[in-house]
Formats: C-alpha cells, structure tokens, sequence
C-alpha cells in the first residue's frame, strides 16, 4: 500500500513540474488589468506591445522594439503597457487580453502572424499593428524592412575587407525573408569586388548554434574570413567560430558585438525595430492610422542600416559604405531582392 | 570548388562528422550500459538536457569548465538514480518513467533559466572547454569512453554480470548475483554518461545553453544504440555515421543534392535503422521487464 501511495504521489509530483513553465505567464495576463482604470482616464489615446517568446532581455529584437514604445509613450505622456509571451499558445490569447484594455496592440515578430490574423478579426473596432510580417485585415497596420539593403551595405564592408576573396554567408531557413539578406549581400560584395566568391550555406533552423558553428568552420576551412549571418540563435555560434578561428563575423538585426569575447564582430546590420513600433504610433497619434496598410522601412527611413560598436570597420571602408547608402537612397543602386533579380543585378561603382 | 582541393573538403567532412557525433557517442554508451542491465531508458534526451543545463550553471557559478563537468556528472547520475529508483523499485513503466524525466527535464531547465537568468532563451557566456587541435576535450574523452565501454562489457566479470541479468535475470540470480544491485549501477552510468553528452554541447562545442539545444539527440543516440546492435563499437560506429549525415550538410552547397533531403537524413537514417534495415538487431532478452524477485 505504502509503495502504491509513494508512486501516486512522486508521478504526481513529476506533472506538476510541466506546469511550473506557466508560473511566469500566469502574471502577464494580470498585467493589463492593473493599468485598466488610468486608460480609461485618457480614453484618446492608449497602447500596448506584446512579445514573441524572445520576450524583453533578448537584448535584441523585443528590446528594440520596447524602446520605440517607450520613446513614443514618453513623447505622448501614456503610460504604454506590455504583456510577455512565453510559449507560442500565449499569442492569441496575449492579443486578445491587449485588445480589451488598449485602443492600439502591437504584436512584435512574423511569429505572431497568424494569432493577429485571428486576433483582428475578433476586435474588428480595435486597432493592431505587426512588425516583421503583414496582415491584411482593414485594422491593422503592417511594418517590415527592407533588409536587403542593410545587407548590401554590410556586403559592401565586407567585400572591401576580405583579405582572402572569399567570403561567407549563413541563413537560417531558406525562404524568401533570409533570401532578401543573401541577395543584398552578395550584391553589395559584388559591387565593390568583382572577384571574391561568396559561399552561401543555410543551417535549416534559427536556434541550433551548433550547426552554424559547424557551418561557420567549414566556410572558414574553404578560406573564408568574412562571414555575415542571418539565422537567429545559429549567429551565437557563427560569432563563437570567429572567437576561436580568427575571421570576421558580421551580426544581424542588432549590434551584436557584444557577443564576441574577442571583439571578431566586424559590424552588425540593424534592424530599427524601435523605428517600426514607433512609426505605427506617431501614425495612430497623428489620425494617420491606415488599417490593412503595410509600410517598409528603408534605408532611407533609418529603418535599417549597419553598426560597430566594436570599432572595427576603417575610416577608408566607412567612407564608401557612407556613400553606398546615399546611392541606394537616391535610387542610383537598386539593391535585388530575389535571386533573379540578382542575376539581372549590374553592379553600379561606388565612388 | 576552384582554390579548394578535394583533401580540404574530405577533412572538412571527417573533422564536422567526429565533432557532431560527439554527445551521441556519450549518449549511447550510457544506453548501452542501461539497456544491456535490462532497463529501458527513454530518458537520455532529458538527462542530457539537464547535463547541458547542469554544466553551464557549475561553469557559470565558479568560473571553471571542470567544475561544470563534474556539476553535470553528478546530476547526470542523480536523474539516473531517479529513473532506477522508480523503475527498480517501484517496478513503474520504464517507457512511462523516461518519457516523464524528458519532460521534467524540459520544464524544470526552463523554469530555471528564468529564475537563474532572468529571461527565458538562454544563459550567459560561460567558461568553456576550448578546441585543442580540431576537437574539444569531449572529443577524446568519448573514443576513451568507447574503448573503456567495451572493455568493462566484454572483458571485465562485471560486464558478464550486466549482460547475464540482462539476458536472464532470474538465472543470474540464482548464482548469487545481485541484479537490483548490477541494475542500480548500469542506470546511473548511462545517466552519468548522459550527462557528459550533454555538457559536450554546452560547454564543449558552445559555451552556453539554449534551450532546446539537445534537440532530441538523445533519441537519435538510442537508434544508433539499435543500429550498432547494442554494442559499443557499433554504436560509436552508429553515431559517427549520424555524424557524417549532419556533416554533409554543412558542405551542402558544393554537392547537386536538395537541400531539404540533407535535413531530413539523419532523421531518414535513424528510421530505417529501427525498421530493421540493418538485419536483425535483438536487443537483451529482459530488457523493459522489471524483476520481480519471488516472481516463479
């Protein structure tokens, strides 16, 4: 009897800890509730942000995308509310929780797609916005970038900077959102380096370091010593090959400097995130709100551009991709998008 | 491929096929050693997640990657004696009991990582096992481990004990051995063993934990614990050749072949193998069933 209760209780035990994920988003939907009653106080203007599952302290995608809230909280003097996801099931119900307290959500991440596709369409009178992916319905508005042409201009610093001609490129998945990355890349190297090949490898995934360590070695084994990524988590060990191997890794969406412990981040391309959620609000706060509209940021928005905080680009390099970007700007350069149209691409000199 | 020789590309694929083998080869030991005592044991993938997670923590706390092998040993060796305890004593479902430490595993690395960290994701930098030559320590640790693994099985009057209770427990009883004893063992080495594996993810090819980084490689090291007929060598043999599927991949783009159909193989692999491709693969005879001591 005793060994019959013992098991009952220790199985017991061991199905309560699946639940113990779900201590921390217990308290999210508690969140909106509290700020309730001063919303209503200015029933004009209210907003909130939801997060994918990076949630804030990604220090890269979510806190980017909070510090464009904030900044536009502050400016309008609202108090902006936030409510984290820690599994893919809290979207839809994150979206609809925000919907109920706030006039304006905006759901952060392409992951998130589907849930505000759903969400929308639930609250037709509220107003939504989705950075990194567009949805159609009429109340919500649409945020992408261009990250081609942050690519191009990366690509630029990394064709100037090659010592060996041969340089590297790491995606994630292969589809279209991480073609956009390979394509402007290669087309910014070829534009200032005719001769340097570029060896194009995807890892299949966006959170497995290990294989784009593993990728990022073989690139290094084939004399590359330039390596852009774009793929997510997999950067992490792009950026631990370059600590180890000594070749050059180029980070993505946010500087991404700080991952190296031996500074062997060249620059990073950025994605201003922060310029998106932003953009959406000024557009609400200004009556300029178009529901069912997407918007792209450029370089010419600042929604993209390059970093390096790890001080390791040249002054003579800086100068050209300086002037790279002022020749994308005015249209002179139209960075390719596709693969075809990097085939129809005819590099433009930069001078 | 011009200005890159054929040598550099085989070297490239012999060196990434070793270095992605590496935790199954720790992994399936530990099955080894497990199964051939007659306890299933699911649980690998969760152990090793709890020895990645195990590493990083000890790594983290005293600034010493030593420090976080022996954290993952020792907790490696405690779920280990958590799965015996329950299937041993308890006679449980060893199936049931392993699924359920993959998912505790999971939660509580989760749970964890917010409390520790702060954020869910993953951890800080930690100190690691830097690569000496192509490989890191894990490396050579793991070939030492295959020799000592079939040593110990093959050549020791201990490895007779833990296949005879494997085969025929109640046999093996009656000449006085002790097969609660031999079982107790066998599990908390391939835990240990486990939690090596997982280690030589976390702090051995990466210096961090992520989660989700075993990525079911505890799964594949026990097809490969099938696919190598139970046996060390064949194992090891096993995972190398899971190695070599990933490897290809990272050279992908130099060979005309999709893409797609290099993520599936390992997982292509791993299912023929079960399937029986491999001929006949008979696993110990008690495996799975507990022993029940007056049972006649």
């Amino acid at each position: 009897m005793f060994k019959k209760g013992l098991v009952l209780f220790l199985a017991l035990v061991m199905v309560m800890t699946i639940f113990t994920g779900c201590a921390q988003p217990a308290q999210a939907p508690a969140a909106p509730a509290e700020p309730d009653p001063a919303e209503e106080a200015k029933p004009e203007l209210s907003f909130g942000m939801i997060t994918d599952v990076g949630g804030l302290g990604d220090k890269s995608f979510n806190d980017s995308a909070w510090e464009g809230i904030q900044k536009a909280g502050k400016e309008l003097g609202v108090e902006p509310v936030i409510l984290q996801s820690t599994k893919q099931e809290d979207y839809e119900a994150n979206i609809g929780n925000m919907a109920q307290s706030v006039d304006l959500s905006i759901a952060v991440g392409f992951l998130m797609e589907q849930a505000m596709k759903v969400g929308s369409e639930q609250y037709p009178d509220v107003k939504f916005g989705i950075i990194d992916t567009v949805v159609t319905t009429p109340n919500v508005m649409s945020v992408t970038f261009k990250e081609h042409e942050g690519s191009f201009l990366v690509g630029v610093i990394a064709g100037l900077a090659t010592k060996t001609n041969v340089i590297g490129f790491v995606g994630g998945m292969d589809f279209p959102l991480i073609q956009k990355f390979e394509v402007g890349f290669i087309a910014g190297v070829k534009s200032v380096n005719p001769n340097a090949k570029v060896l194009v490898n995807y890892t299949g995934a966006f959170d497995n370091p290990d294989k784009g360590k593993e990728i990022a070695i073989s690139q290094f084994k084939q004399k590359a010593d330039v390596i852009y990524h774009a793929s997510g988590g997999c950067g992490i060990g792009v950026i631990q090959a370059a600590d180890e191997n000594d070749f050059w890794a180029i980070g993505v969406d946010q500087d991404q400097s700080a991952v190296s412990n031996n500074n062997k981040v060249l620059c990073s391309m950025i994605k201003r995130v922060d310029v998106g959620t932003y953009t959406i609000i000024k557009a609400y706060a200004d009556d300029k709100f178009e529901g069912g509209k997407a918007i792209e940021l450029g370089l010419k928005e600042e929604g993209v551009g390059f970093s390096d905080n790890g001080k390791n680009v040249s002054a003579e390099i800086k100068a050209v991709a300086d002037k790279a970007k002022e020749l994308v700007v005015n249209g002179t350069i139209v960075v390719p998008v596709t693969r075809e149209d990097l085939e129809a691409f005819k590099p433009v000199e930069i001078k | 491929m011009e200005g890159v020789g054929f040598l550099t590309i085989l070297g490239i694929i012999v060196t990434a096929s070793i270095r992605s083998a590496t935790p199954l080869i720790f992994a399936s030991l530990g099955g080894n050693f497990s199964e051939r005592s007659g306890v299933f044991n699911i649980g690998l993938d969760g152990i090793m997640t709890i020895g990645a997670f195990s590493a990083v923590f000890f790594s983290y706390k005293t600034g010493s990657p030593w420090a976080g092998l022996l954290g993952a040993i020792v907790m490696g060796g405690l779920f280990g004696l958590l799965l015996a305890f329950m299937s041993i004593y308890f006679k449980a479902n060893q199936v049931i009991v392993g699924t359920a430490i993959n998912i505790l595993a999971a939660s509580l690395t989760t749970f964890l990582l917010v409390e520790i960290w702060g954020r869910p994701g993953q951890t800080d930098n930690v100190e690691y096992f830097k690569a000496v030559g192509p490989f890191n320590l894990f490396t050579y640790l793991a070939f030492v481990m295959v020799i000592v693994s079939y040593y110990v099985m093959y050549k020791t009057p201990f490895g007779l004990r833990v296949r005879s209770v494997g085969e025929h427990p109640r046999a093996a009883d009656t000449l006085g051995i002790n097969v609660y004893a031999i079982q107790y063992i066998c599990v908390i080495i391939s835990g240990v063993l486990a939690g090596i594996g997982g280690a030589s993810l976390s702090i051995g090819s990466m210096s961090l934990f992520k989660e989700g980084m075993v990525a079911g490689k505890g799964f594949i090291a026990l097809a490969a614990l099938i696919f190598g007929k139970w046996h060390p060598i064949g194992a090891a043999l096993a995972c190398l050749f899971f190695g070599f599927a990933v490897a290809l991949e990272t050279v992908a783009t130099n060979l005309p072949v999709p893409r797609e159909l290099l993520y599936a193989l390992p997982y292509i692999m791993t299912m023929l193998a079960v399937s029986g491709f491999v001929g006949r693969s008979v696993g110990p005879a008690a495996g799975g069933i507990p022993y029940e001591k007056g049972e006649k």
